[in-house]
């Protein structure tokens, strides 16, 4: 546990000094957030109605930029290789990764629903902008693990760019289809009760996935016999 | 629960035969398989009766249906496959898996075109956001994905660990996408059974069903064979490799 701390704070800290990847995210999902304002056109209505999908797929499109980042430092002098062969072991370094990368994406959630209120004329109240942060918060970690999974792997590739997206977007459709949902049901009301189902849906989704990404990543880094 | 035991069933006895007994099974589904698949085309188009509500455009059933279930099975297979290759580091899982895979894809793509013609006779629509259909096609991106992965790995023991670890995260995750999407929205119908339907469409049904497993059994144990002479192939050093061929030629 001490290790994965150590992990973690590392990353953290140079995330801090660099501050590179951390804007460039930033400004990636705010810009992604204007697109589509400028795809659907000026009908207010449209876009408060697509809000929930848009602050979704902002977070979905900026995390491949901070998961394809994510391990560009342990490539260079092949110092991944050097963390694996640590005590600490293929297992703690994928839950300092992912986590380090999941406190990232979570990070971004208040500013960018703060930009979509503003952009898209969004009428929140105090708990809802709790709840949409909370359903964030939960899509950016559903996101974090299979992306730091994949990103251990795509991060030696050539085609390091494309092959993420390719593996991760339909693997994570539903932390999509959750979000999209959750925050739908939070802005807009949930008449039905639906809120909880899609709710556990995202849970479900965080806990299959933090544990069998952990259990595979050490196949991920390690090199075959 | 009775297509997921059969599916555990084959799953199980292709796992514990498949070492000893693999020319003959390859065999045996080359030959038996479009025999099969004869019998189930024929007695589907002249012998079943037209379906009461939806008339002969039911008949895609025979194909639709099987292609639907016989994809599924070659993904479990190729989920245990790559579990299998994961423990042993032997290759010759990996080649199945590969294999498993491929089928599979082959077998969705089918489905999905299937599916998309009877959805524009019966619903009059190509594609509709329903949730087999779209599980049906996330899990077609999803076991392409692996298969590029694979491609893009530059060893040989990248493309097995690798390939397997993403096999083994996208079987895990067609059930989540199926209950998302089922929560979503649905229009597709639930599934008939044997008791419900005439036997002269459960009979088509089955040879079909039996024609698309031996099929698909060889199709993965040829590419099997293939990804082994190409493995093969490549770890042959350079100048034993152009003796060999001298040799051939001569």
């Amino acid at each position: 546990m001490r290790v994965v701390w150590a992990i973690l704070s590392k990353d953290l800290l140079l995330e801090w000094r660099e501050r590179a990847r951390t804007l460039s995210v930033i400004l990636f999902a705010a810009v992604t957030l204007l697109l589509f304002s400028f795809a659907l056109g000026p009908d207010v209505e449209a876009l408060r109605a697509g809000s929930p999908g848009f602050l979704t797929l902002a977070l979905l499109l900026s995390s491949t930029l901070a998961l394809n980042e994510s391990f560009r430092l342990e490539r260079e002098d092949r110092a991944l290789e050097g963390l694996v062969m640590r005590p600490v072991g293929a297992t703690g370094l994928f839950y300092a990764k992912a986590l380090a990368n999941a406190i990232l994406l979570a990070l971004l959630g208040p500013l960018v629903v703060a930009l979509a209120v503003v952009l898209y004329s969004l009428e929140v109240g105090p708990g809802q902008t709790v709840g949409l942060i909370g359903c964030w918060m939960l899509g950016a970690a559903g996101l974090a693990a299979p992306g730091t999974l994949y990103a251990a792997m795509t991060s030696r590739l050539k085609t390091q760019d494309v092959a993420l997206p390719i593996l991760l977007f339909p693997l994570v459709i539903p932390v999509l289809l959750g979000s999209v949902k959750a925050m739908d049901l939070v802005l807009f009301g949930d008449a039905m009760g639906q809120l909880p189902s899609w709710i556990s849906l995202l849970v479900a989704f965080d806990v299959v996935y933090w544990t069998v990404c952990g259990v595979l990543f050490r196949f991920a880094v390690e090199e075959g016999e | 629960m009775i297509t997921f035991v059969s599916a555990l069933v084959v799953t199980s006895a292709f796992m514990l035969l498949v070492d000893r007994h693999e020319a003959r099974i390859r065999q045996l589904g080359s030959w038996l398989g479009p025999v099969f698949l004869l019998a189930g085309a024929s007695t589907g188009l002249f012998l079943a009766p037209p379906e009461r509500h939806m008339g002969e455009v039911q008949r895609i059933m025979y194909v639709h249906v099987p292609a639907a279930k016989i994809a599924m099975l070659f993904y479990l297979l190729a989920f245990v496959l790559a579990i299998t290759s994961l423990w042993t580091s032997k290759p010759r899982w990996d080649d199945r898996m590969v294999a498993a895979i491929e089928v599979g894809v082959v077998l969705n793509a089918l489905l999905l075109v299937q599916g998309s013609i009877w959805g524009r006779a019966t619903w009059g629509v190509w594609w509709d956001w329903d949730v087999r259909l779209t599980t049906s096609l996330v899990m077609f991106l999803l076991f392409v994905g692996v298969l590029a992965l694979r491609r893009m790995a530059s060893s040989e023991d990248r493309r097995a660990q690798w390939g397997a670890v993403a096999t083994i995260v996208a079987f895990i995750d067609v059930p989540l996408v199926y209950f998302c999407v089922r929560w979503w929205r649905s229009l597709h119908q639930v599934q008939s059974s044997p008791e419900t339907v005439d036997p002269m469409m459960v009979l088509p049904l089955r040879l079909s069903l039996a024609g698309f497993l031996l099929l698909g059994m060889a199709g993965l144990l040829w590419r099997a064979r293939i990804e082994r002479a190409r493995r093969s192939s490549d770890e042959t050093p350079l100048p034993e490799k152009a003796l060999m061929e001298e040799t051939a030629n001569a």
